[in-house]
């Protein structure tokens, strides 16, 4: 008689039984044979859905899936039409905006010049490009269903770049009825007219969003280029699920559960390696920067020889490499409006870009004749993006002669702190790091740290009159050399009177499955173009 | 039995109003503000000042509080000052997934646990009493992400029987609901699996010491009768208590494993929240937390009565 020995038995029952189970599985990438559906796990979950409201890029990924804009630049830098053709007067005073046929809602209404008026003008509350704009707006107003015109009672040269930006915060067209919320107040309603419809009911903040296919969307005929061009959706549904675990979702990515991660942690990549259906590539043609802001109220960095001091300890390769590790992930870069755009130039900053010098930095401090005042640097310690920049700089900083008292916090708490403008020994602060995309730091107009009005300019707070009236010569140059001309100005006066410490460029890597195809180069992660194989 | 149940329910109140205060007053008195994480990094000092003000922040704490407690006594949790959803849906949305994987992490728990237990006591001094407190201390020694890592790697990766993540509702198919919650399961049980069986075999070895198993066994009881019937039933009140709690504490939420397994559970949704000071559902998941706590208590104390007849209410 044969005898079964249990634990063979117990091995061979768990075995049949999972394998039953696993035949019942409904993989995530194909959760639909007949829809083609592409699951993507973004940088982060979704969880505010007015994408004026809000700076983050997931809410504005989120806008360009949803909404559409009237213009946008492409990948030369150039304002396009999107939903509008426009014309400037030769004057430069007057905008037309002409809708082009076949917009409509995705609730069925069409688009009219009224909701673009109204869209603008909420926008134009929240953005700080928008709101120099309407500081010289004569009028704005829909003269029929489909042109709107936009009077200015001085010129605005650079406008179109203004409305045409891809980042933090384009204006996205909605409903009037929706457009009428107040800009301080979150919209409640999510119709855009964009490529993609949100479907609400399948909303959860934070783990999962469903986009599906607008079919009344009418793509233009140009090829794709950045936000501008033709968005030709060719999937049924696109699926944004939250993945906290970076590892999880790389192996997820691996074992083909999910068609696409937006960002891949650079120390996780080499297990992709090894995945025959997966490419890692890097998409965002601009990448990131990382920044230094001291606070300008309070002593030490209230001396400019003590925050020149800070840039010459400071150096970009050591901050890139400890942040990134893998070198062709990051770039040492000193130009603040980023290296690969028009009006980036590295001028005045070899301080940063050639090394620490902890000698020049101990000297400068000797002639400012610092005292030993700690400098109370603020360091977040949940956010991986931001976790190194601080004690390398702690470091570097202590080693030139610096009293560094570096304090572990969580992100939210640095965001809290930041606003505080008490002394740093009662709960305010005098160094943070953060991340901005490089289109969101890419013109004066945009960088908030180069505006230097005092109490109302960004966390520190620099009353800078210099800058002012380079940017106000900015916005009145008549050309774009003229424009790199003042733009190289800005970037000499930021490297002389550190409105903050450029710390260089990186990319995050992106992967996909083998079958997911024709995604376009593109600052913002979009999912027009894209087409998936079986 | 009943009057002491109403008893019991009845002092909840002044529990969840204690708690309801102090969760309040704590949040208020934490750094961040819901306000800057609604508007992004590159908002005004200004315009965080007019969001502060349309999120009722600038009120008064009294005015606040009394806003909350009174939305909350008409069974209104309120909305989420980031996603502008309601906390209740938001709430009932993940609490699904953790339910389901705590009730499963229990049943393997206590399958596994109390045999070990009972074991590794009947044989005391032996391989089986040396190999069960053995993988009792692994278990209670192993982190639990760790656990769930090499558990992917071996299931879902090189085998590939079950998927390395996400949660399906048992209500859209069982089978799809075992594969995905049997890794989170195994891997939260490992500890629960430790703690139970280490209970067992104490509260066992105390019962076997008694004069009365020596009296069944006298008189030719077998074994099992001894065991199960005999001495189990009176060693249960502590096992019990043990599972209780830890039924309380996986339903309150698991963040590490949901986050390793990527399921949308309340112990997510709470750490989000918390990161993102979004208080009415901080607020809300620490309520649940303590109401849970306080009536999966009440549970275990009733249910010690039908295990042990000595105790009355």
């Amino acid at each position: 008689m044969k005898t079964l020995r249990p634990l063979s038995a117990l091995r061979g029952s768990m075995a049949a039984t999972l394998m039953a189970g696993a035949t019942m599985l409904t993989p995530l990438a194909a959760q639909a044979e007949e829809e083609k559906v592409i699951t993507a796990v973004m940088h982060s979950g979704l969880r505010v859905l007015d994408p004026v409201i809000t700076t983050a890029h997931i809410t504005r990924n989120h806008g360009y899936m949803v909404y559409d804009v009237l213009t946008a630049v492409d990948e030369n830098f150039q304002p396009q039409p999107q939903m509008a053709e426009f014309a400037v007067s030769d004057d430069g005073l007057t905008y037309t905006f002409t809708l082009r046929d076949g917009l409509k809602f995705h609730d069925g209404a069409p688009v009219t010049g009224e909701d673009v008026v109204a869209s603008l003008t909420r926008w134009g509350k929240r953005d700080s490009g928008g709101q120099m704009i309407f500081d010289v707006t004569a009028s704005l107003e829909a003269t029929d269903d489909k042109t709107v015109v936009w009077t200015l009672s001085e010129p605005f040269p650079p406008l179109m770049n203004v409305i045409s930006k891809q980042s933090a915060v384009p204006p996205f067209i909605m409903p009037k009825r929706v457009a009428e919320t107040s800009a301080d107040e979150t919209i409640t309603e999510y119709v855009g007219s964009g490529p993609f419809v949100f479907e609400t009911d399948e909303y959860e903040p934070g783990v999962s969003v469903t986009y599906s296919k607008f079919d009344g969307y009418v793509p233009r005929s140009e090829e794709a280029s950045w936000m501008a061009g033709g968005k030709v959706v060719n999937v049924d549904k696109v699926v944004w699920t939250t993945m906290p675990d970076s590892l999880t979702a790389i192996n997820a990515l691996a074992a083909g559960e999910i068609d696409y991660l937006e960002q891949v942690q650079v120390d996780l990549l080499p297990i992709l390696q090894t995945a025959p259906d997966v490419t890692v590539e890097t998409r965002d043609p601009l990448g990131y920067v990382t920044i230094g802001r001291p606070n300008f109220l309070h002593a030490p960095f209230d001396n400019p020889k003590v925050r020149q001091a800070a840039l010459e300890a400071l150096s970009q390769e050591n901050v890139l490499a400890t942040m990134m590790g893998d070198p062709s992930y990051y770039k040492v870069c000193g130009a603040i409006f980023g290296c690969d755009t028009p009006l980036g130039d590295e001028a005045g900053a070899e301080a940063i870009t050639s090394g620490a010098h902890p000698d020049k930095a101990k000297a400068l401090l000797e002639e400012a004749g610092y005292d030993g005042t700690p400098i109370v640097l603020m360091a977040p310690t949940d956010v991986v993006s931001l976790s190194n920049q601080p004690v390398v700089a702690a470091q570097a900083l202590r080693e030139a002669g610096f009293n560094v008292d570096m304090q572990p916090m969580d992100w939210q708490t640095v965001v809290n702190r930041r606003a505080q403008q008490l002394p740093p020994a009662e709960g305010g602060w005098n160094i943070f790091f953060t991340n901005w995309m490089v289109p969101e730091i890419s013109d004066p107009l945009i960088n908030v740290m180069v505006n230097g009005r005092g109490d109302d300019a960004w966390f520190g707070w620099p009353s800078d009159e210099k800058i002012e009236a380079l940017r106000s010569d900015f916005v009145a140059a008549a050309s774009d050399a003229e424009r790199k001309e003042v733009a190289v100005k800005i970037q000499e006066h930021v490297m002389d009177n550190v409105n903050y410490i450029h710390l260089g460029e990186y990319t995050m890597p992106q992967a996909r499955q083998n079958a997911i195809q024709n995604m376009i180069p593109s600052p913002v992660p979009v999912f027009w173009n894209v087409t998936k194989e079986d | 039995m009943l009057s002491y149940i109403l008893k019991r329910v009845l002092a909840t109140v002044p529990v969840m109003i204690i708690v309801a205060v102090f969760v309040f007053l704590l949040l208020r008195l934490t750094p961040g503000d819901p306000a800057a994480i609604l508007a992004g990094d590159a908002a005004t000092p200004a315009q965080l000042e007019r969001i502060r003000d349309n999120l009722g922040l600038n009120d008064p704490l009294h005015v606040q509080f009394f806003t909350w407690t009174g939305q909350m006594l008409q069974g209104d949790l309120g909305t989420s000052l980031i996603s502008n959803t309601s906390v209740a849906d938001m709430i009932g949305d993940r609490l699904g997934p953790t339910i389901n994987i705590a009730l499963m992490t229990i049943i393997i728990s206590v399958l596994l646990a109390v045999p070990m237990g009972v074991i590794a006591a009947w044989r005391h001094r032996t391989w089986a009493d040396f190999a069960v407190m053995s993988f009792s201390v692994l278990g209670f020694s192993v982190p639990v992400f760790v656990i769930g890592y090499v558990l992917i790697q071996i299931f879902a990766i090189e085998l590939r029987w079950v998927p390395v993540q996400g949660y399906a509702s048992p209500t859209d198919g069982l089978g799809d609901f075992f594969i995905r919650a049997i890794l989170p399961s195994l891997t939260l049980a490992t500890i629960y699996v430790a703690l139970i069986a280490r209970m067992t075999r104490a509260s066992m070895l105390e019962v076997l010491g008694e004069d009365y198993i020596r009296t069944a066994r006298a008189k030719g009881v077998r074994e099992n009768t001894v065991l199960f019937r005999h001495a189990l039933r009176n060693a249960a009140v502590p096992i019990l208590t043990i599972i209780g709690t830890g039924f309380a504490l996986l339903i309150s939420g698991v963040v590490v494993t949901e986050s390793v397994f990527n399921i949308p559970g309340i112990g997510r949704l709470t750490v989000d929240a918390i990161l993102a000071r979004d208080y009415p559902v901080i607020q809300a998941m620490i309520l649940l937390t303590a109401g849970i706590y306080v009536l999966v208590n009440l549970l275990v104390d009733i249910s010690y009565s039908f295990f042990d007849p000595r105790i009355r209410y």
